[in-house]
């Protein structure tokens, strides 16, 4: 395993060398030693390489991440995992405000609780939150799955499209056009796939399954209200 | 027998004029307001209400056609390893494939590649018919981030992060549902034929202190190369230019109310924002107060129709300007030989702006194959890189008869105002006059 100290070579050392790993070398296994909290650690990736940071990180870690399978040993700030295309990202603490935003693929799995706004405008990727999730998770998620094995806050899924949500505890409320949907076999199965995928021991069945009413895909005057 | 008395005309009222009165009735019978594309059509200052002065015994004119006025510009020379070359200062204004067809979107990028500039993408990604005919491309970053994604943030040439547009500040849009088709729907992530609503917020930045660490993030992908843009509406400009060049940018890219959009509200069009003459000094000052005035680049967009129009912007400070809908008027928009088919959407060309429901008898403003089919992208990009040719050698003219070697070089003292108003706005002085309103000297 390769190691890098962020303290001695920076943000763009780190980075720079990340994102220069070629593919087939021996190294695809590194440590990021001493994030500080620094952003954009590990961004932009694009090769099946295994990162380990030790330690706290701030915005947007692992964002826009390709193929990589990147552990944050601690808290994550602001966007982790933002646009992710396709790898995983691994918080072992909890996550600030936005945790998977706009997501295209991949797997983000938070063990402890994600903030406001998590999976916000998610485009494909998959969510695992051991813990509670802030309002507005899931706005204008368009699709993929988000799985909340605590609460969420208000507003959970609003304006929500194709996404679908299974929440464990209890919803503060919905937000416009989210609805609680039936949990049929195949939703069941997916969900245990992915509380499998994220090391988590939980009954698929004691989750419930939110989604998208549909009433406000195309706009209609007397909708107003609603939007 | 009596006289008969004389009869007063009938009068209609200059407040409940005959458009004020259609649109109540309108709203009345739908019960929603009103959608449209374009910019603002109100009467607005503009740069029509600036003159320039032209040498004199105190100033040599250049020769025309034979002594050399540079138009060249680089943007980004701040902080990126590959700053913008460009041979023209006007630039091609992000508008998107969905609000555009495929074919608008190719002529665009080969008109800008002819003319040696840059187009833009816009909100739901990079066509490969775009990238493939542009040599220059900037790439939008928008708060829906439809399309987003790094493989094509990395062959982009600049990226622009879009805070606001001129035609609705603070407002996000709606692509109605008949405009996204199979292909809008899968670059987009959503279902075919629903309305996709573009967010008026980032996902996941708030503010210049986030913003500042969203463009490292956005280097950080792109290993530095590439220019950050900014783009703003016209509504605080001095803080605005001054919050985005903390943020980091390498370019400013400010968009006056005139500035068109596909689609939203005709009351946020006419009624939010600043006329883009009102603009431009306030961003100048900013980056003078910051030092940063040529070192950060200043883009003005917002109503520009022709060479005229582009030297008072450059001699109000900007560095370049940039065009959509004078862009998609040269590939055919709004053109009256379409007249009959305008008349039977119940409009007239001049005046079609419906282009968020699809039907546009040119083929720019649609996803309806047929009709896209009737724009010849090699035919319009043509159009286009000829009308950007006349522009250029228009503000050359301009510049030559000012006394300039480079475009960039002309300035405010080169100009003066036709109203009190532009001459507020512009800072210059009322012609025949030594007054700037505001500034004393009267």
């Amino acid at each position: 395993m390769a190691e890098l100290d962020l303290k001695e070579i920076g943000v763009r050392g780190v980075n720079a060398a990340l994102q220069a790993s070629p593919v087939g070398s021996n190294e695809q296994d590194w440590l990021i030693n001493n994030p500080m909290g620094q952003h954009a650690i590990a961004c932009g990736l694009d090769a099946p390489l295994k990162v380990k940071i030790a330690g706290h990180v701030g915005f947007y870690c692992g964002g826009m991440n390709q193929q990589a399978a990147i552990t944050i040993q601690g808290h994550a700030g602001v966007g982790v995992a933002e646009n992710m295309m396709s790898g995983q990202v691994w918080v072992t603490g909890s996550a600030s405000d936005s945790a998977g935003a706009t997501a295209h693929g991949g797997l983000l799995v938070i063990e402890g609780n994600a903030s406001s706004r998590c999976g916000i405008s998610m485009k494909g990727i998959d969510i695992v939150v051991g813990g509670s999730v802030g309002h507005m998770s899931g706005f204008m998620a368009q699709s993929g799955h988000l799985v909340v094995c605590g609460d969420a806050g208000d507003a959970l899924g609003d304006s929500i499209y194709e996404a679908i949500l299974f929440l464990r505890g209890k919803v503060s409320s919905l937000g416009a056009d989210c609805i609680e949907k039936e949990m049929r076999p195949e939703h069941l199965v997916k969900l245990a796939e992915l509380l499998d995928a994220a090391g988590i021991d939980k009954n698929p069945a004691s989750f419930r399954r939110y989604g998208s009413a549909r009433a406000l895909y195309n706009f209609d005057i007397d909708n107003v209200d609603a939007y | 027998m009596a006289a008969k008395i004389p009869d007063t005309l009938p009068r209609k009222s200059a407040t409940f004029d005959d458009y004020t009165l259609s649109e109540i009735r309108r709203a009345a019978a739908t019960g929603i307001y009103d959608i449209r594309g374009g910019g603002a059509k109100r009467q607005l200052p503009h740069f029509d209400d600036l003159l320039f002065l032209g040498a004199s015994m105190s100033r040599y004119p250049l020769e025309g056609y034979r002594e050399t006025c540079d138009t060249r510009v680089v943007l980004g020379t701040q902080f990126a390893k590959n700053p913008i070359k460009l041979d023209i200062p006007i630039t091609i204004a992000g508008m998107s494939f969905g609000s555009l067809s495929a074919q608008a979107k190719e002529a665009l990028g080969r008109g800008a590649t002819i003319a040696g500039t840059s187009t833009t993408t816009g909100d739901g990604g990079m066509t490969p018919e775009e990238r493939g005919q542009s040599k220059t491309l900037v790439y939008q970053y928008l708060p829906s981030r439809y399309g987003m994604n790094p493989n094509d943030l990395r062959k982009a040439d600049a990226i622009e992060v879009v805070v606001g547009q001129g035609a609705k500040p603070g407002g996000g849009g709606m692509l109605l549902g008949q405009k996204i088709s199979d292909r809008v729907a899968e670059m987009r992530n959503l279902p075919k034929g629903i309305d996709q609503r573009s967010a008026c917020r980032h996902p996941d930045w708030t503010g210049p202190d986030d913003l500042a660490i969203k463009i490292q993030e956005l280097r950080e992908i792109t290993n530095w190369e590439k220019p950050i843009y900014v783009k703003i509406s016209g509504t605080r400009p001095f803080y605005d230019t001054a919050l985005s060049v903390k943020a980091g940018a390498d370019v400013v890219v400010l968009d006056g109310m005139q500035g068109g959009t596909a689609a939203t509200q005709e009351v946020f069009i006419e009624h939010v924002g600043q006329p883009t003459l009102a603009c431009i000094r306030p961003a100048v000052e900013a980056l003078q107060d910051l030092g940063m005035h040529r070192k950060v680049q200043l883009v003005i967009s917002g109503g520009i129709r022709n060479g005229a129009d582009v030297a008072k912007a450059l001699a109000l400070g900007a560095d370049a300007v940039s065009i959509g809908t004078a862009a998609l008027v040269a590939l055919g928009d709004n053109d009256p030989a379409l007249e009959e088919e305008y008349n039977k959407l119940g409009t007239t060309a001049g005046a079609y702006d419906d282009w968020h429901e699809g039907r546009d008898p040119a083929g720019i403003s649609t996803q309806d194959p047929e009709l896209a089919m009737r724009l010849d992208p090699i035919a319009a990009g043509r159009r286009l890189a000829n009308y950007l040719k006349v522009m250029t050698l228009e503000a050359q003219t301009i510049a030559r008869a000012c006394g300039k070697s480079h475009v960039n070089n002309l300035e405010p003292e080169d100009l003066v105002a036709l109203t009190v108003e532009a001459a507020a706005m512009a800072q210059v002085p009322l012609a025949g006059t030594n007054w700037i309103p505001g500034q004393g000297g009267y």
